[in-house]
């Protein structure tokens, strides 16, 4: 498996691939991830060492890849001595070790798009190599909609849809949050707090009419932004209902939302898939969510969570008010929440993987070195050397 | 002064030379996709028909479902050596029937109470599926392969040789209602 983004850094690609590897293994399967290491000690026993990653600006933002002749006979050294079955890379047309996986792999690939790209387009049609790479993929994924949106715009072709893993057994059961002690009246807000499309304004100005009719219901928010300036924004009569967490780690995360009744989804939208909706029901919290299309996707159009209208907080503050009265609701929900989180499972996620392993390995052929690249290839481990 | 112009000339020529055999080494490569996913596709359509096969003959369905799933199963088993199109209307009809006879959750979900009739719809999904994904991989490398085809330098140098462009496999492989999750 090939991760293009530096390891030492956490991000969702790097926790796909981590987390793909761990339940592949515990099935038996021999599995080498290749990934760009900053610190080599480290993480040696976790991956294959693909170079230092260097900091380069990539759709949009600041990403750690490493790219160049010398990544190129890394990659091509990682192929020649794995022997491997199949080669399965991930982000497949960010410039780094999955793209020169690719070029310097004969035999069966498989590619996951995890991100929409407005770059890939100019990369597809200009670089000619580029694309005779992407033509050497002989299974394509992608984990949501809107990645696979991008790969059909830019690339051409389809693929099938594998939604991003969680892995549920993580978050059942993680413990009290510390800082969280409201039983049965306890909301929750998780993202980014200076980011408007994470919606925290539209439930701050749902916390009044909340409050009015639950006194005791008090709202938790977690999440990374200038919390001062949240602070100085509230108004004074609903500022003693709130408590800022900050930033949390995965595990507080798993804590808070299990310390919660009801977590608040109050997105306004660019949600591709809404993976922190499924992590709140394998935690066993009640979901309310506005009613963006992945959100009602993930919830089952409100059978596993309840929806309220976009971007109003009137309706937003109705539903949780009935949430927070009803505790049966709640109980009904998040069973209903456990149940279509299996879905999404990690387990279920790497069968369809598996699926998709075996019709592209179908005819027994392995992975080797293309030798139609070699003129370029030893052209570059020469220079490779040579610079050194 | 025409040495330059021959040098241009040579250049020019290599370029063009290096370009139509990169291009002919895609072609070859795509061809070779084409063929291992077919392949692929080949093992995969005998396996949903052996377990379809299988399912009719365990008495787990109702006589009717399984007197037509069995006759469309051996027709599909037996359209393997002839026409492709008439292979491909074979595999669709059993799919058909298929999706016919296992259209409702809550009737299959009974079904599933016998064990064994459960590992079985448990692998003839995950057979659908396979044929599903093997389907598609195909039917990229073939879209990807007629683009280059298509291209006026390719047929003009004949780089193809005597291939034929190749055609998508369209052929119907939902996933029976009853058997679970597909996506839309």
């Amino acid at each position: 498996m090939v991760c293009p983004y530096a390891w030492d850094v956490p991000g969702g690609v790097r926790s796909h691939v981590a987390d793909l590897a761990a339940e592949l293994r515990e099935r038996g399967h021999f599995v080498d991830i290749l990934a760009p290491l900053d610190d080599d000690s480290a993480l040696a026993d976790e991956v294959t060492n693909g170079g230092k990653p260097i900091a380069v600006r990539y759709n949009g933002s600041v990403a750690r890849l490493n790219f160049g002749l010398r990544a190129t006979r890394q990659a091509r050294r990682w192929i020649q001595n794995g022997n491997f079955d199949l080669i399965h890379v991930h982000e497949p047309v960010a410039p780094g070790l999955s793209l020169l996986c690719i070029w310097v792999a004969d035999g069966p690939i498989v590619a996951t798009w995890h991100s929409s790209n407005p770059h890939s387009r100019i990369l597809a049609s200009v670089n000619r190599l580029a694309q005779t790479a992407m033509e050497k993929i002989s299974g394509r994924i992608a984990v949501s909609e809107d990645a696979r949106r991008t790969l059909v715009a830019h690339v051409g072709g389809d693929a099938v849809l594998i939604p991003n893993g969680v892995r549920v057994q993580a978050f059942a059961h993680p413990g009290f949050h510390p800082a969280m002690n409201n039983p049965g009246h306890s909301l929750l807000f998780l993202g980014r707090l200076d980011e408007p499309r994470k919606g925290l304004s539209v439930l701050l100005e749902a916390m009044p009419a909340i409050i009015a009719a639950d006194p005791h219901v008090h709202l938790y928010v977690a999440g990374p932004g200038d919390l001062e300036d949240i602070q100085d924004d509230m108004a004074p009569e609903i500022r003693d209902h709130v408590t800022l967490l900050g930033l949390v780690t995965e595990q507080e995360k798993a804590q808070a939302l299990y310390s919660a009744d009801v977590y608040v989804a109050p997105n306004t939208g660019a949600e591709s898939f809404g993976i922190v909706l499924i992590e709140a029901m394998a935690a066993g919290t009640a979901v309310l969510a506005a009613d963006l299309p992945a959100f009602a996707r993930v919830l089952s159009n409100g059978r596993a969570g309840r929806l309220f209208p976009n971007e109003d907080p009137q309706a937003l503050a109705d539903a949780a008010v009935a949430l927070l009265a009803d505790p049966q609701e709640r109980q009904r929900l998040v069973a209903a929440g456990s149940e279509r989180v299996r879905r999404f499972d990690w387990g279920v996620v790497v069968d369809d993987v598996l699926a998709v392993y075996d019709s592209v390995t179908a005819s027994g052929e392995r992975v080797t070195e293309d030798l139609r690249g070699q003129i370029m290839g030893r052209f570059s481990s020469g220079l490779g050397q040579g610079g050194r | 002064m025409n040495w330059w112009l021959i040098a241009l000339a040579v250049v020019v020529i290599v370029l063009f030379a290096w370009y139509l055999s990169t291009t002919a080494g895609r072609l070859d490569r795509l061809h070779r996709r084409i063929e291992t996913s077919t392949f692929a596709l080949d093992a995969q359509l005998l396996r949903r028909s052996s377990i379809a096969i299988e399912l009719s003959v365990a008495e787990v369905l109702d006589p009717a479902s399984s007197e037509l799933i069995a006759e469309t199963a051996h027709d599909a088993r037996q359209s393997i050596d002839g026409d492709v199109l008439q292979r491909i209307a074979a595999e669709s009809a059993l799919s058909e029937v298929l999706m016919q006879a296992l259209d409702d959750v809550d009737e299959v979900n009974l079904l599933r109470e016998d064990p064994l009739a459960a590992d079985l719809l448990d692998e003839l999904s995950s057979s659908i599926r396979r044929v599903e994904l093997c389907r598609r991989f195909l039917n990229d490398a073939v879209l990807a392969c007629s683009a280059i085809h298509e291209h006026r330098l390719v047929r003009w140098f004949r780089l193809a040789g005597h291939t034929p462009v190749p055609t998508t496999w369209e052929m119907d492989d939902r996933q029976p209602q009853g058997l679970g999750f597909t996506e839309s």
